[in-house]
């Protein structure tokens, strides 16, 4: 019968089998060896049942510690055998962490100037409660003319060295807008005041050198109602420019001027330093010839059906590529059609670089 | 327009800088371009006298002056080594000091030896001073001049010119003495009104002049007068009336002509001069006819037409009324007895006669601007008294045809507009007084109210609106006071349509799909044009009728073009891998509704979505056609189109690829765009090397989303029980598409069917020859109970009956 010396021994040769076992498969024949079904002590436990009271009083609990200590054992070795087999794999698992990525797409891609820029124009005048309005490039001699106060034969017509259509069989003759004017006149012709809206657009002149290209960009601005004046045109333009150049306050400077659609017409200057080939706005004293506006033409409105003894308001115009060229140190107007990868690389924004007036314009 | 100083002195006393001129002008619209003061390039330069002049040791041409000068405030005896051949003692000229800039070469003086003998300085010919070309010796200047009075007042030369711009609404401002009124006007001294005493005439005019019009072209030319002047000496025009024009830049001609260009720039009224002795009878002012020409004084001979309306006498057209006179009848040194014309021609067909001639002039930029028809007879007595001043003569009696037309025009004004419109508050009497000072009579009517007359200089001023403009541009602009706008909404509602959100989402998302945005030209050329579905045949309205080179001639039918041409100049940089997109206007006529939006993209090289180029982890291959449905789908989805609605059908357009393209429609007739391969010809034809991809999304043709009554989206179900996946594998002809399969199986169960996902396209190996195996992954979603085998076994069965029905497939065994 065994008895207690019997269990040193047994739990002895178990313990040093365990340290021995190198590995979880050995380690695992210990654990059938002692603890499985026809395992050593797994015998001797089932011997308990064929004990007196007594031998089981005083077998059992021994038999029982002897059990659990074996167990704690294994678990502990398997424990130590894994974690050195972890440490063994880890130390064979090396990468070279410096080993470059792909650019991804956000990385890659661009969102060219004007665009940018037309975001955060929108953003601003938003925020004043103007509309967007849109019209098309192609239009006849009445929305871009005649309806604007030009005249037939005036020489102002001359100044804007229009694109022009073959003449249709009817005579009429389609043209490229020369400004985005004519929007004022087809959305107060479609809708009743108050106006609030600006106008974003591709226009044309026949024009190519290195500050004039065939075709450029322009934000027109109109508010018509029936108290609007000046010096609310000023304010509006001063707060634009302000928050779209980012600085604390512009001053204007309101020079008479004449454009066929506006009367008074003024033309603005805006308070700058030049810096070298800078130009920063907002500082300094020199002045920069920045956008034209002026009062709506009574014969304007007259030709859009609207009272010009009720009716009144503002129009400015400000070239989109102009203001971009400034604000973002744009040397040459002509690189903005050349779509040379290397030139939107660096003068474009990023897709999620999103103007906000919240998070600001630019970050 | 340029003048000088002086000259506007002349109309105008003033005690004001020219800072302060200059400054008060642009303030007054009559914007300075630019101020040349000779005097500023002369400040270097002053009065020296040469006390000695001996011969230089060794040298036979030179000599060595000693020379009173000051230097530094300082009288000073300078030695100066000097070539010039007129240098003697006891002249004066001017001096240059060491450390003087000479305006001729940039060069600056330093002190030297020349020959070994020192020299410190230079006295300075005309041409060193770019006086004129006046080299032959040093200026020698009269007598009388004292040491260090600067050159600049010995030479005359401190009379600044202003260069000013001058709007097409102010031809009164195209005379010295209008720009004085505004100045006058704005408080910057007195305005010298002008006095034309007629010139009375010893003898009546041998020549009549005659109107030939009819009562509906009789606008052409209302009035014409004229008188003339016998016994004239047409020599050089005295030195002050030449320095004035030459420093304006003209040209003098003679005495004769310069007087009219004087009178022309003075007081904005364009006159004629004849050689009597040329003309043949009476002269008439008349339309022109087929057939006639003129030599004009520019040298070139035009063809009359009709339209325009000529000067003529009994034999020859003389010129082109408010243009130009001709070369054949124009005044000469030898003119003795001269004609001179004072007419008022129409703006409007002067303007017309200009463009069409291509003439241009000072006088048609007047006429055709307006001149002051009410100054037509004084501008004659004017002109009568300058030549008779200058080139002596006798004059006839004026002949004269029509009358000055009538210009008055009353415009009630109602003071409280000033305030209305510009915000400014301004006493009434300090608008009448602007008012006055610049012409125009103000008159009250019984009933209280405003009335003014406009001078008949101001064609611009036709109503309110124009006299408020006139009160606020003289009072000053600065005054206007910035005032807030109401604001509409405390917090800013938004403002874009959903087109407009569209097209700025649109961008975004490409951009974020790694692509770079280009703007290019939105006219293209012909080829191009026609390439892509457009060219004159098919658009003829699209085609401009004056381009600004044949390369941009035509209206983009597609934004394709202009991305591939710009593809061809990246790649022509070494550029390979890249991938373009631009969003904006394509034209189908010239119709409103002809101008479509476009969203447009090309991926060239190995440029896809996932990475371009070699790699360690591995080579992007090239672009293909999926790379750009994977394009056109994720920004359509972007957009929040619902991509599987969607039909895809292969009938995309000439320029893609036949077999590699794709038109996604919404139903038989709405195209939401294109995508595919590029046709090789189109690459060839655009010349630019593949591989390139391109895709055309028109985000317009995307239904709106409708408008929901709530913000909230519908209550979500999420169900406990786990999906499950069965896959299965079809053998079909390879003429059946993945689409047909794709929805027979999904269309077997909408509810328990949640996903079908195609994994696997094989084709080749063991496939027989013209089949293709395409494996698919159906996803159940059991909703309120476990499946059971059966009824898994039973979904399955349908999907393979299904499929086998639509494709006329095997499944796989």
């Amino acid at each position: 019968m065994t008895d207690k010396a019997e269990l040193e021994t047994i739990e002895a040769e178990f313990a040093r089998a365990i340290a021995d076992a190198m590995d979880e498969q050995t380690l695992d024949a210990v654990r059938v060896a002692a603890l499985g079904k026809k395992g050593r002590i797994s015998e001797m436990m089932k011997g308990l049942g064929k004990m007196s009271p007594d031998e089981r009083r005083d077998m059992g609990p021994l038999l029982n510690g002897l059990k659990e200590r074996i167990g704690e054992a294994l678990t502990a070795r398997k424990d130590a055998l894994q974690e050195a087999a972890l440490s063994v794999r880890l130390a064979s698992e090396k990468i070279d962490v410096t080993l470059p990525l792909r650019e991804t797409a956000l990385e890659a891609g661009r969102i060219h100037p004007l665009s940018q820029v037309w975001d955060e124009v929108v953003a601003i005048f938003a925020d004043m409660g103007f509309a967007v309005e849109n019209g098309p490039d192609i239009e006849t001699d009445h929305y871009n003319f005649t309806a604007l106060n030009f005249p037939e034969g005036h020489p102002a017509r001359e100044m804007h060295d229009t694109f022009y259509f073959d003449p249709k069989a009817d005579g009429s003759r389609a043209l490229l807008r020369t400004h985005t004017s004519p929007v004022q006149v087809r959305t107060m012709e479609q809708g009743k005041p108050p106006f609030r809206f600006i106008c974003p657009g591709r226009t044309y002149r026949s024009d190519s050198d290195q500050t004039h290209t065939p075709q450029f960009h322009q934000i027109e601005g109109l508010v018509i109602d029936e108290t609007t004046h000046m010096g609310h045109l000023k304010w509006t333009l001063e707060e634009f420019l302000a928050a779209f150049f980012e600085v604390d306050g512009v001053e204007l400077r309101m020079r008479p001027s004449y454009f066929p659609f506006t009367e008074p017409s003024m033309e603005v200057d805006v308070r700058c330093a030049r810096l070298g080939n800078e130009i920063r706005i907002g500082e300094g004293d020199d002045w920069l010839e920045i956008l034209g506006c002026g009062m709506v033409h009574p014969n304007v409105l007259k030709a859009v059906g609207l009272d010009p003894d009720k009716y009144q308001g503002f129009a400015f115009g400000i070239g989109l590529d102009r203001i971009a060229m400034l604000k973002y140190g744009i040397p040459d107007l002509r690189a903005f059609f050349e779509a040379d990868l290397r030139w939107l690389k660096h003068y474009g924004f990023a897709a999620l670089d999103v103007p906000t007036l919240a998070g600001g314009l630019t970050s | 327009m340029k003048f000088t100083l002086s000259w506007l002195k002349q109309p105008l006393d003033t005690e004001a800088s020219l800072e302060e001129i200059c400054e008060r002008l642009t303030m007054l619209g009559l914007e300075v371009e630019g101020v040349e003061d000779p005097a500023r390039k002369l400040a270097p330069f002053s009065v020296a006298k040469v006390l000695e002049a001996t011969p230089h040791p060794d040298a036979d041409k030179l000599q060595v002056l000693k020379v009173e000068a000051l230097v530094e405030g300082e009288k000073k005896v300078l030695q100066v080594v000097c070539g010039a051949p007129n240098a003697r003692a006891g002249m004066s000229g001017i001096f240059a000091a060491s450390g003087a800039t000479i305006p001729s070469n940039g060069m600056v003086l330093k002190p030297t030896k020349i020959r070994g003998v020192e020299s410190n300085g230079m006295m300075c010919s005309e041409r060193e001073l770019e006086l004129s070309d006046a080299h032959e010796g040093i200026i020698d200047l009269p007598d009388g001049w004292v040491t260090g009075t600067s050159a600049a007042e010995a030479l005359g030369q401190n009379d600044p010119v202003i260069d000013i711009a001058i709007t097409p609404n102010r031809p009164d401002c195209l005379g010295v003495y209008g720009v004085a009124r505004d100045l006058a006007a704005a408080g910057l001294g007195t305005l010298r009104e002008g006095n034309f005493p007629p010139v009375e005439g010893a003898f009546d005019c041998p020549i009549g002049v005659h109107l030939d019009f009819d009562s509906d072209t009789q606008n052409a030319c209302p009035v014409f007068a004229g008188r003339l002047i016998r016994g004239v000496k047409n020599g050089p025009s005295p030195k002050w009336l030449q320095d004035l024009l030459k420093a304006v830049g003209l040209r003098t001609i003679n005495a004769l002509v310069d007087i009219t260009n004087f009178i022309s720039l003075d007081r904005a009224r364009p006159l004629h001069v004849y050689d009597a002795a040329r003309l043949k009878g009476d002269i008439h002012v008349r339309l022109g006819r087929k057939g006639e020409s003129l030599i004009a004084l520019d040298g070139k001979t035009y063809e009359m037409s009709p339209d325009y309306c000529v000067i003529a006498d009994e034999a020859h057209v003389l010129g082109l009324g408010g243009i130009m006179g001709g070369e054949e009848s124009g005044s000469s040194e030898t003119t003795t007895d001269v004609f001179i014309e004072s007419a008022y021609f129409d703006p409007y067909r002067t303007a017309k006669t200009g463009r069409a001639t291509g003439i241009i002039s000072d006088a048609r930029y007047r006429f055709e601007r307006g001149v002051d028809p009410a100054f037509v007879l004084k501008g004659l007595d004017l002109a009568t008294k300058m030549v008779l001043d200058i080139c002596g003569g006798k004059a006839s009696r004026v002949v004269v045809a029509g009358a000055e037309p009538d210009v008055t025009k009353v415009v009630k004004f109602d003071p409280a507009r000033v305030k209305r419109l510009t915000g400014v508050t301004l006493p009434e009497s300090e608008m009448s007084d602007i008012l006055a000072a610049l012409g125009f009579v103000i008159e009250y009517g019984s009933d209280g109210v405003m009335q003014v007359a406009v001078p008949s200089w101001r064609p611009d001023i036709d109503g309110e609106a124009d006299l408020v403009e006139e009160v606020v541009r003289v009072h000053g602009l600065s005054e206007v006071k910035s005032t807030a706008l109401p604001r509409l909404h405390a917090v800013a509602r938004p403002v874009l349509n959903v087109a407009q959100r569209r097209e700025r989402m649109a961008r975004r998302a490409l951009a974020a799909r790694g692509m770079v945005e280009a703007v290019t030209w939105s006219f293209i050329s012909e080829d191009a044009a026609v390439l892509f579905g457009g060219g004159s045949d098919v658009a003829p309205g699209l085609k401009l009728a004056n381009p600004i080179s044949a390369d941009m001639s035509q209206m983009r039918p597609s934004l394709l073009a202009g991305l591939m041409a710009a593809a061809g100049r990246n790649l022509a940089r070494g550029m390979n891998d890249f991938a373009l997109f631009e969003v904006g206007q394509q034209f189908e006529n010239d119709e409103p509704s002809g101008q479509v939006l476009a969203a447009t993209g090309l991926r060239v090289g190995t440029a896809k979505p996932t990475g371009a180029g070699r790699h360690w982890q591995g080579k992007a291959g090239p672009v293909d056609a999926m790379d750009a449905k994977a394009d056109a789908m994720a920004l359509l989805a972007s957009l929040g189109a619902n991509t599987a609605a969607f039909q895809i059908t292969v009938d995309a357009p000439d320029w893609y690829h036949p077999g590699r393209s794709g038109v996604l429609r919404l139903g038989p007739k709405t195209v939401i765009g294109y995508f595919g391969e590029l046709h090789p010809r189109a690459l060839t034809r655009m010349d630019v090397a593949g591989p390139m991809v391109g895709f055309e999304i028109f985000p317009d043709a995307i239904p709106e989303p409708k408008r929901k009554a709530t913000k909230a989206k519908p209550p979500i179900e999420l169900p406990d029980l786990q999906p499950l996946r069965r896959d299965f594998a079809f053998v079909v002809d390879e003429g059946v598409t993945a689409d047909q399969l794709l929805k027979a199986a999904r269309g077997v169960d909408r509810k328990l069917i949640v996903d079908v996902m195609l994994f696997d396209v094989f084709q080749g190996g063991s496939m027989a020859e013209g089949q293709k195996s395409l494996a698919i992954e159906v996803t159940l979603q059991p909703i309120e109970k476990t499946l059971t085998d059966d009824e898994i076994e039973a979904v399955s069965k349908k999907i393979i009956a299904a499929v086998e029905k639509a494709t006329g497939g095997t499944l796989r065994g």
